[in-house]
Formats: structure tokens, C-alpha cells, sequence
């Protein structure tokens, strides 16, 4: 929220600098975004009489003589039309910064400063300024918007510094309040915050009024008190619709406001300063002098100020008339009750909505305002009574209404004003914060907070202000204690009364770590993409309608279609990273990511989903089939596994190079090369190779190890090199020499070769086979023995011959 | 035989002049001191000799044996030493050149940053649990003291995905299911992926969280204060100190914002800490006494605190990556960078 520092001064004396303020609101919870200094491009400007002033011939331009007080007098050359002898202007002073403006006199086009110069051959010591080139508008100061110099009032001293008289020395605070003291988003509010912190007293605005006449009744009937416990009217008469006070003007604008007229500008003022979104109806156009507070009826419409119409239901609160809606309830007064030049008699609402039936509406219409903003933050009743007041006050002030008895203010069984007595002990308060703030200590702080406070031996009995709705508990006054008290008084203890217990990573959490290990040390980087990603990413990995994967969670109200759909698998973002890279000139490289699918029990979905990891590897540039392949064997064997491996097929892998991954007979997934047809669709040009493994299933295969007493007696090695026929597997040749014989612990690929001296339709497939004797060592015969046996079994088998 | 053997001093010291492989030494060795070398030779002719003259006889041919053997093993040490020269230099290698490696890949920083804080928690006794990335409102808000017309709510956009389930806005979701199953000593941390409505530099839709619950008897904002001292020292150097300040969370009351001193520039004031001298890390605060109630944890004889950090935060000021989106991108060229 904006606060203007000459605002806050009407209601606590601030006798620290604006940068020390500011350190001051940081250490009791109001962070200060951003500090503006109004006049911070704005120097050496004074006020200037000119005495003398005659038109250059030939020229727009007069030649003045400008009295600077204690400054001298200075001849400056001026184009302004409205320049003459006996006004006084802003001068800017040989070595002034004032702003540059564009060829239309209005237009800020930077900062510039101030030399003195020849203007057709005519010396210049300075410049006469407009508002514009000062920084101030019509709202700061009358005929502030005016292109021509700026007229000053005769009553101002000449050589006097401008910035004070015209409001540029101001700072405004722009300030992140929490979301727990919505009290807090006024200037009274703040104020009240400052008087705390500063130890001053705080000074309440004048709410007085005094109704002089007699006001024709308006009825006020809520029929949906459960969304609007409080709703005040009170009737103005004889109202004159005019523009505002430059006072009312200037503070609206600092605070980024438009003026409309001093009706309206009140509401907006009250909005602002007490932090009470308010509406004035033209009165005169209400049907029966009715109010009916309800909820819409379906279908109903409305037409906002802003021209805008809304077609309403069941869940949107209106304020009626005795026929119509006339005001979206807390976002926006409806077009047909108005305040308009001609409006003669006025009725001023302050009620208190429901924050989330105010967010819902808003939301649902998209209808935002800054009466919806204040609502949803949520205002207590307190202040709806006190902003009443407030306007009424202005009312007289402003001198542009007569203010009658006619108050109704409906009090709902939902209403509740705020006020409650609450008894903390201050001996809990110090040991939930681990210090000792002393009572008097304590009791200082809160009554600057304005709390009632009574000491009763240990105990605080507590008088909470009626707007405080935040405050709940003993928890809650610690808050308010330390951070007024001192956050730094809070010194570092470690836990001595709490019992030891025994912290670290779970077994499930220790295996995952040293996977990760295991695949980085192979040379794999691990990614981290998003959980969500779009249907186009199945379609471009060829999924079919009917796949499992298409089975997936909507969210419903994403940040994009891109990131519209909870993933069912990993494939498409680890296609999306290797396509990233080869588009930025990465030409290979390995890559994992271990996450989570999101795959729903039921469709549409009713209840938590399976959140199933993943491990999925993907390669590319340089490498084959059998390196990803060598990566899955790693891993296994990291697991003290091994895993069995078929021809398989996926919908975005090569149908001649893809393969199942089991173990024991569990299928975990699959991996295979990236169909190249899609690899040609995404214009890549360089192969990838993609694994995607269930995490669970995998880590569950891992098999302890035990110790296996060395061998006493050597092993034997044969090498075989066999010719198949080449649609045998090399999977199905180990298994058969595995089968064939109990002794045999290796079984190793050294050469395949397909060619000529081997004949058409033959491979030939050389293996080294290790034996590894028990209890007695072998003889040469005994290893003959198992070689014929495996042979053999090869042969009938499996049609292999010996070579 | 003092001839024969004045010869054949002669004739070994000729026959070794001009040896210059270990090789040829041996031959000469062999041809002279061997089994039937002719020193051995003279061994032999002792049987010739008169009884009372081979002691005699026997002390000059040792004398010549021990000699010869003494010119041999010179020899040898000589000739060694010089063949053993010129291998050093045929094989010698540019140490200059570079080494085979095995390359190594990565951890993203995600991982580092979540390993280091976990083994800082860990030595502290806290244990890690997982909780569900999609959850039920309850969870995610209601149990955490943000009901549904709860302005806070507005503070984190959140993703639905039907009316009653979301993708959890903060790891806080995870504490609760904690709570409700475990009676304190509780001491925990949840670490994972959170989702957001935010897209920008410096905001993700998806980021990561670890979040920290103690609750025992006794535990004050002090305690909260001394463990975060502690990890602030160990994640970003020793002499960083912790400031705290206040603010607001719905389910810790008193509430703090944590900021630590600029580890750049030592709370001098740099970029990095925006001339503040000093960097918002967490939020943190003393556990709310109606999320307690709500897990059946009686708030008048247990207190905690909680504290809540982005895991990606921390990530991007201890290594100065500048743009959040580069965690997610999968770049090689990023990634290789973060060996661990």
C-alpha cells in the first residue's frame, strides 16, 4: 500500500527521517518496497517575480527580468504565452534539475539540467518552468497541467526553495503488508503503526458530524446475512456534485487516484484513508428508496460503471433497489444508480461483505477493483462504523451536502464488532520466545499497540482494539511483544530440553543416493524438468489414442496449454532436453532423471493419484544400442542383479531396436532407440536412445550381497566360437551354455562376425566360457566333458555348429 | 702357474676393455668364471699341483678369482646403470599431455544443495520424509490454518486439479501427515517439488521446497534461532550470521522472515545482497497452536517451530546462477558444471 508521508503527519508526529522510518518499519514487520522521493529530480528551483518583461522582436520569446530574492535578479528569456510583468513562477537557477520535455510541452523525455545560455543572441540565466517540467500536475497544485509557466500565488516569497511550498519534498511509502493486518492497509492504520513504533501518540481523524435535518426514510432489508453481516446506509441531502479541494486532489494522486468529484472522491478518499471500501448511490434513483442486500438471481445482469455488463448467479451478492440490482456487493456501484452532476440527494453504503464471496465473484466475473482488493483482504466492523463517520465528516468539511438523521445500520446475527478481552501469561509469552521481555516492558508495547492492558500478578488480562481481528492467542501477543521488543534480543539456543533423536536418510533414500552415484560416475548428468507438459508431446512420441499414457490428470487451470496435463511418462521431456541441446549445438551426452508419474485410480479423477518414479536415461550423439544397454547392465550389477532382455515394442522407440527389461521376471521397462521417423520430425540429427525404467520395481530387484568363500581350485576357460543361424539370439545362445552345465559362471561375447567364409543366412558368435570348480579341481577331461554337453544341447537346440 | 695366472689377469682385463652391453659382460663372465670358464679350469689343474704347494698355489688363484669377480660386478654396475639411463630416456613421457579419463557426469544442483542440507539436518537428529506431490485441500491449507475464504490463499497461486485435490503449494502439506501419525519427539524434514501459478526470471511452476518441523516439549524461538545460526554456518560459510524479522505465515505464529549476512561481501553491501548487506533465505516461525490441535498434538504441552526454504534459492545463491529457468532446461553446458 502507498503512504504518503504528509498524509501519515496528519495523525502521528514523525520526527525521524524518512530513511530511518523506513529501517524502523523493517523491524517490526512492515517492509518498505519502495521509498519515493517525490522531488528527487527536482533542485534549484525557487519562486521568481518578474519584474520586467519585454517581447523579443521577430520572436515568441520575451526577455524578463526575474526577481530571485536572496538569489538576485536574473534576465531569462521565456517562449511561454502566458509570461508578464508581476506574476511569479518557478525559476530554475543556473545549475537546476528539472525535467526535459518533448516538443508538446507535456511529455517527461528525462532529467536535465540548467546552464546558463544565449537564446537568439540574448543571455539566459535560468529558466521559467512550467508544472510539467517541475513534476506537478493539476491534482498537486492549481494549474499544474497548464503547458505555459506556472503561476504561483504572490503570497510566495520570492527566492523561497519551491519543493516545500509545492509538496515535492513528500515521500511516499510503498509498503508489503502481510496478509494478517488487513487493519493495516490505510493510512490510519499505518499511522497507528508508526505512533507504536515512534512511542508518539496517535492522533484519530475527526469523524464528527452533526445531522441538521430530518432525512426521508430508505428502508434496508439483508437477505443474505451470512455473506454480509453489517451494512450501514446514511442519507445525504441537497448534495452539490463539484470538483474536489486541490487538498483531497493531492492526496488522491499521490496515492495514484483520479478525482471524479468531491461525491465520489470521498468515497475513494475513505477507501484510502481508514481502509473502508464505501459507494454512494444517487438516491434519487433507487425504485422505492429500497435497499435488498441479496444473492443475485441466475441469469440476473448488471451494468457496472465502467459500462461493463455481467451476467449474475446464485453465488454473487447485489445491493438492489426495490426493483434492480444496483452495485456488485464490494467490487463495483452498478451504471443506473450513479453519482452524476445532476445528482441532488445521495445514500452512502459502508457494510462488510465476505472476503471469499467478494474473491469468488471477482474472480468468476473478472471484475477487479480496489473496493474487491480491500475486501478480500478483509475489514472489521469497527472500521465500517468509523468510516461512515469519516465521510459524513467530510461532507461538512467539503460543504457540498446536508447531512441527515436518516442512519440505518443493520446489525445481522452474523455481525460481530471486533472488540474481545483475552487474559495471556506473560511467563508462556517468554518461554514459547526463550527470552525474558519484562512486564512493564511488556505492558509499554502493547498499550502503544493500543491494547487495554491490566496486570494481574503473571497474568496480562488484555482489552484487544475492536480492528486487531488477527489477534487469536497467547502466540499471537508474543508476536506483537518481540516485534516491537527487538528481534535481535532473540539469541541462539539449541534445543536443550528436547529429547535426542537419531536423524539420517531412510534405506529407501540411501539406495537412491547411490544410484544417482552410480550414474553419474558412468558419465550421466541428471535433468530436472517438469512434472507437467502437454498432450502434443504424446502425440509426438506417436502414442496411440488408446495408450495407457493418454490416461492422464488435467489441470485445471494452468499456466498454459504447454503445461496443461500431469505426465504419465518421462519420454517426452527427456526427448524435449535432448532436442533443447542439439538445437544449441551440444552434440551428445548422456542424461537421467529419476521423478515421479501422476496416474489416476479413476478418471475423472476423485482421489489421490499413484505417484509412481521413474528412472529414465536418455543418449545421444555418438554411441549404439548396446552403450545405453551397457548403462541398464551397470546398474544391475550395481543392484548385484542382472536383467533379462527381449524384443519389444513402444511407440516411439525403433520396432527393430527396442527391447523389454525384466528381472526376474518383473518387467521394469523398456529402452531402444529413438524411432527414427520421429527423430525426422523434430529435425534431429543425430540418434538418441531412450530408457525408461519403474524406480520401485527396480530398487525392489536389488539383491543383497553375501561373501562367496574364493574358489581353492583355478577356473577353467574355454573359448567357443560357434556359427548360428542368424536369427538366433545371443540372449538365447548364454542361457543354453548356462543351462547346459552348473559350473559355468561366465558367459562372455568376444566376436560376432557375419560374412562370406561363414555362408549366407549364418553368423559366427565367439564366447568365452568360464568354469568355476566347488570342491575338487578340474581335469582337462572333466572340462572336454562340459564343453561336448554344451555343444551338444547348442546343436539340438538351436541348429549351432562348432566352427 | 704365477705366469699362467699373470696371463690370464691380462687377458680377462683385455677381454673386458670394451664391454658395453650387460649382455656381452655375461658371455665374458661365463667364458672365464663359469662352471668350466678357465678360472674354474685352474680350479681344476689343482690335482697337479704338489701337495705341500696348493695351499700356495690355491690362495693366487682365489686372489684372481676374487679379483675377476670384483672387475665383473664394476663392470656390470657401470654398464647397468648406463643401459638403465638410456631406458629412462627412451621412455620418457610429456608429462604435459593429458590424462585418460574416465568422464564423470553430474548432479543437478538441485541434488547438491538437497544432500548438503539434508546431511546438516541429519547431524541435528532430523529424519527425511516424502510426502504426496498431488494433495487434498486439507493438507495443503485447512490443516495448515489457511480455511478456504483465508486471504493467505491468494499468497500462493495454486494449481487444481479437481475441486477438492491441488498440486501442493509448499512442502507444509507433508508435516502435517507427519503429525498426525507421529507423536513428538518429532524432528523432520520434507523435502520435494511444490507447484505455483508464477512464470518469470526468478519464478517457476514448479520448484523445489525443504521444509523443517521440530516439536518437543520446551522448544522456544531461541532454539529456532540457534539451529538456524548452525545452518547458516555450515551452508554458507563460517561468520555468516542469521537476522530475523517478522512476518506472517498462517501456520506458525509468531512468524520470521530469515535473512543471513552477505557471504559476497560480508554485510558491506554488494549486488548480491542489493547494498543491503544482507540475503532472505526462509521463512520460518514457532508452529501455529491450531495446527498442533489439529493433529492431535496438545499444544499446551509441546511447542515447535517450522521453517521453509526453496531449495532452487539456495541452489542459485551458493553457485550465482542468475536465471531459474536454466535448472530446468537440462543444458549440458550448465550441468556439466556442478561436480560433486
Amino acid at each position: 500500500m502507498k503512504l504518503p508521508l504528509s498524509w501519515l503527519k496528519d495523525y502521528v508526529d514523525v520526527d525521524v527521517t524518512p530513511q530511518e522510518l523506513q529501517k524502523k518499519l523493517f523491524g517490526c514487520g512492515f517492509e518498505v518496497e519502495e521509498l519515493i522521493d517525490i522531488g528527487k529530480d527536482i533542485s534549484g528551483v525557487v519562486v521568481g517575480e518578474v519584474i520586467e518583461c519585454e517581447p523579443v522582436e521577430g520572436t515568441h520569446l520575451h526577455v524578463c527580468k526575474v526577481d530571485c530574492g536572496e538569489h538576485g535578479v536574473k534576465q531569462i528569456c521565456c517562449g511561454a504565452d502566458n509570461v508578464a510583468k508581476g506574476i511569479k513562477a518557478p525559476v530554475a537557477l543556473v545549475g537546476a534539475t528539472v525535467y526535459a520535455t518533448g516538443k508538446d510541452h507535456v511529455t517527461v523525455e528525462g532529467v536535465m539540467t540548467i546552464k546558463k545560455g544565449k537564446l537568439r543572441g540574448i543571455e539566459s540565466e535560468g529558466m521559467l518552468c512550467s508544472g510539467v517540467e517541475i513534476g506537478v500536475n493539476g491534482d498537486m497544485f492549481d494549474g499544474g497541467d497548464y503547458c505555459g509557466l506556472l503561476l504561483l500565488p504572490s503570497s510566495f516569497k520570492n527566492g523561497a526553495d519551491v519543493k516545500p511550498l509545492l509538496g515535492l519534498d513528500d515521500y511516499i511509502f510503498d509498503i508489503g503488508v502481510t496478509a494478517n493486518r488487513p487493519d493495516c492497509q490505510s493510512i490510519v492504520g499505518m499511522a497507528r503503526e508508526v505512533a507504536a513504533v515512534l512511542g508518539k501518540p496517535f492522533k484519530a481523524p475527526d469523524c464528527t458530524y452533526t445531522a441538521k435535518e430530518k432525512g426521508e426514510s430508505v428502508k434496508v432489508s439483508v437477505l443474505a446475512p451470512e455473506i454480509c453481516p453489517r451494512y450501514i446506509a446514511h442519507y445525504v441531502k441537497d448534495v452539490k456534485p463539484a470538483p474536489s479541494p486541490l487538498w483531497m486532489r493531492k492526496r488522491l494522486a499521490l496515492c495514484g487516484l483520479r478525482s471524479i468529484n468531491n461525491l465520489v472522491d470521498i468515497t475513494n478518499f475513505v477507501l484510502l484513508e481508514m481502509g473502508q471500501p464505501m459507494h454512494a448511490f444517487d438516491c434519487g434513483k433507487l425504485d422505492g428508496r429500497e435497499i435488498v442486500v441479496r444473492r443475485a438471481k441466475d441469469g440476473e445482469e448488471i451494468t457496472t460503471l465502467d459500462g461493463k455488463n455481467f451476467k449474475l448467479n446464485k453465488d454473487n451478492l447485489v445491493i438492489c433497489d426495490g426493483n434492480k440490482p444496483c452495485a456488485l456487493a464490494g467490487v463495483m456501484g452498478g451504471e443506473n444508480s450513479e453519482i452524476t452532476d445532476g445528482t441532488r440527494e445521495l445514500l452512502f453504503e459502508s457494510a462488510k461483505f465476505a472476503r471469499d464471496s467478494v474473491r469468488k465473484t471477482s474472480r468468476a466475473l473478472g471484475q477487479h477493483s480496489d473496493s474487491s482488493a480491500m475486501f478480500e483482504k478483509g475489514i472489521s466492523e469497527y472500521t465500517t462504523e468509523r468510516a461512515m463517520a469519516r465521510a459524513l465528516h467530510l461532507i461538512e468539511e467539503l460543504g457540498c451536502g446536508t447531512v441527515t438523521d436518516m442512519h440505518v445500520d443493520v446489525k445481522t446475527q452474523y455481525s460481530h464488532d471486533g472488540a474481545k478481552q483475552m487474559t495471556v501469561s506473560l511467563e508462556k509469552i517468554n518461554k514459547l520466545l526463550g527470552i525474558e521481555i519484562p512486564c512493564d516492558a511488556a505492558v509499554d508495547i502493547l498499550k502503544r499497540l493500543s491494547f487495554g492492558v491490566k496486570v494481574n500478578g503473571n497474568e496480562l488480562i488484555l482489552d484487544v482494539p475492536p480492528y486487531r481481528e488477527d489477534i487469536d492467542g497467547y502466540a499471537d501477543i508474543a508476536e506483537e511483544l518481540i516485534r516491537e521488543y527487538g528481534y535481535e534480543h532473540v539469541t541462539g539456543t539449541f534445543m536443550p530440553s528436547a529429547l535426542i533423536t537419531n536423524g539420517g536418510y531412510s534405506e529407501e533414500q540411501k539406495s537412491e543416493n547411490r544410484l544417482k552415484d552410480n550414474l553419474v560416475a558412468m558419465g550421466l548428468y541428471e535433468i530436472s524438468t517438469y512434472s507437467f507438459y502437454s498432450e502434443k508431446d504424446l502425440d509426438m512420441l506417436h502414442f496411440p489414442a488408446d495408450a495407457d499414457e493418454r490416461k492422464f490428470i488435467k489441470i485445471k487451470n494452468p499456466i498454459g496449454e504447454d503445461l496443461s496435463v500431469m505426465r504419465t511418462t518421462l519420454a517426452p521431456s527427456m526427448v524435449n532436453t535432448i532436442v533443447r541441446n542439439l538445437r544449441r549445438g551440444n552434440n551428445d551426452g548422456k542424461l537421467f532423471e529419476i521423478a515421479k508419474l501422476y496416474l489416476p485410480k479413476e478418471l475423472p479423477i476423485k482421489s489421490l493419484p499413484e505417484e509412481k518414479n521413474v528412472l529414465c536415461i536418455g543418449t545421444f550423439g555418438g554411441g549404439t544400442f548396446l552403450d545405453i544397454k551397457g548403462i541398464l547392465e551397470d546398474v544391475a550389477d550395481s543392484l548385484n542383479t542382472k536383467f533379462e532382455y527381449a524384443p519389444a515394442q513402444r511407440p516411439y522407440l525403433h520396432p527393430g531396436i527396442c527391447a523389454s527389461v525384466s528381472c526376474d521376471g518383473v518387467l521394469l521397462g523398456y529402452v531402444g532407440r529413438l524411432d527414427p521417423a520421429i527423430c525426422e520430425e523434430l529435425a534431429m540429427e543425430r540418434k538418441a536412445f531412450i530408457a525408461e525404467l519403474d524406480y520401485d520395481k527396480l530398487m525392489s530387484c536389488a539383491k543383497p550381497f553375501r561373501y562367496t568363500p574364493l574358489s581353492k581350485f583355478p577356473e577353467a576357460v574355454r573359448d567357443l566360437a560357434l556359427v548360428a543361424n542368424l536369427d538366433v539370439t545371443c540372449g538365447q545362445i548364454e542361457s543354453e551354455i548356462y543351462s547346459a552345465c552348473k559350473y559355468v559362471t561366465d558367459v562372455k561375447l568376444f566376436d560376432i562376425y557375419v560374412g562370406k567364409q561363414i555362408g549366407e543366412g549364418k553368423k559366427s558368435m565367439a564366447y568365452t566360457v568360464t568354469f568355476t570348480p566347488n570342491d575338487e579341481a578340474f581335469t582337462p577331461e572333466r572340462v572336454d566333458g562340459f564343453v561336448k554337453k554344451i555343444l551338444g544341447n547348442l546343436k539340438h537346440k538351436l541348429e549351432i555348429e562348432l566352427r | 702357474m704365477q705366469d699362467k695366472i699373470d696371463q690370464l689377469r691380462k687377458k680377462i682385463a683385455e677381454a673386458i676393455k670394451d664391454v658395453h652391453s650387460s649382455d656381452s659382460l655375461f658371455q665374458i663372465k661365463m667364458k672365464y668364471l663359469g662352471k668350466s670358464g678357465e678360472v674354474s679350469e685352474l680350479m681344476k689343474g689343482m690335482r697337479d699341483v704338489p701337495k705341500e704347494k696348493r695351499p700356495e698355489v690355491g690362495m693366487i688363484i682365489n686372489a684372481l678369482k676374487v679379483w675377476a669377480e670384483e672387475q665383473f660386478g664394476k663392470l656390470d654396475r657401470s654398464i647397468k646403470d648406463k643401459e638403465l639411463k638410456k631406458r629412462y630416456a627412451a621412455e620418457a613421457v610429456d608429462v604435459t599431455l593429458p590424462g585418460n579419463t574416465t568422464k564423470k557426469g553430474a548432479y543437478h544442483p538441485n541434488t547438491l544443495v538437497r544432500r548438503e542440507l539434508i546431511s546438516i539436518f541429519a547431524g541435528m537428529g532430523f529424519t527425511v520424509f516424502e510426502g504426496p506431490e498431488i494433495e487434498n485441500d486439507y493438507y495443503n491449507f485447512t490443516a495448515l490454518n489457511t480455511p478456504a475464504d483465508h486471504p493467505a490463499r491468494d499468497m500462493q497461486d495454486t494449481f487444481y486439479i479437481a475441486e477438492d485435490l491441488l498440486l501442493r503449494t509448499q512442502t507444509s502439506a507433508g508435516q502435517i501427515r507427519v503429525m498426525e501419525k507421529c507423536k513428538p519427539p518429532i524432528k523432520i524434514l520434507s523435502p520435494g517439488k511444490v507447484y505455483r501459478s508464477d512464470d518469470d526470471a526468478t519464478h517457476s511452476p514448479m520448484f523445489s521446497q525443504m521444509e523443517g518441523l521440530v516439536v518437543d516439549k520446551g522448544i522456544t524461538l531461541c532454539d529456532l534461532k540457534g539451529m538456524l545460526d548452525e545452518f547458516a554456518r555450515k551452508i554458507f560459510g563460517d561468520g555468516v550470521k542469521t537476522r530475523l524479522r517478522p512476518s506472517y505465515f498462517p501456520f506458525t505464529e509468531p512468524s520470521v522472515e530469515v535473512d543471513v549476512s552477505c557471504f559476497e561481501c560480508g554485510g558491506k553491501g554488494c549486488r548480491l545482497c542489493k547494498g543491503t548487506g544482507w540475503i532472505e533465505v526462509l521463512g520460518a516461525g514457532m508452529v501455529n497452536r491450531h495446527v498442533l490441535e489439529g493433529c492431535g498434538i496438545d499444544p499446551e504441552e509441546y511447542s515447535g517451530f517450522a521453517f521453509g526454504m526453496g531449495i532452487e534459492r539456495i541452489a542459485m545463491l551458493k553457485y550465482g546462477i542468475n536465471n531459474m529457468k536454466l535448472l530446468f532446461e537440462g543444458d549440458t553446458r550448465f550441468l556439466r558444471q556442478f561436480k560433486g
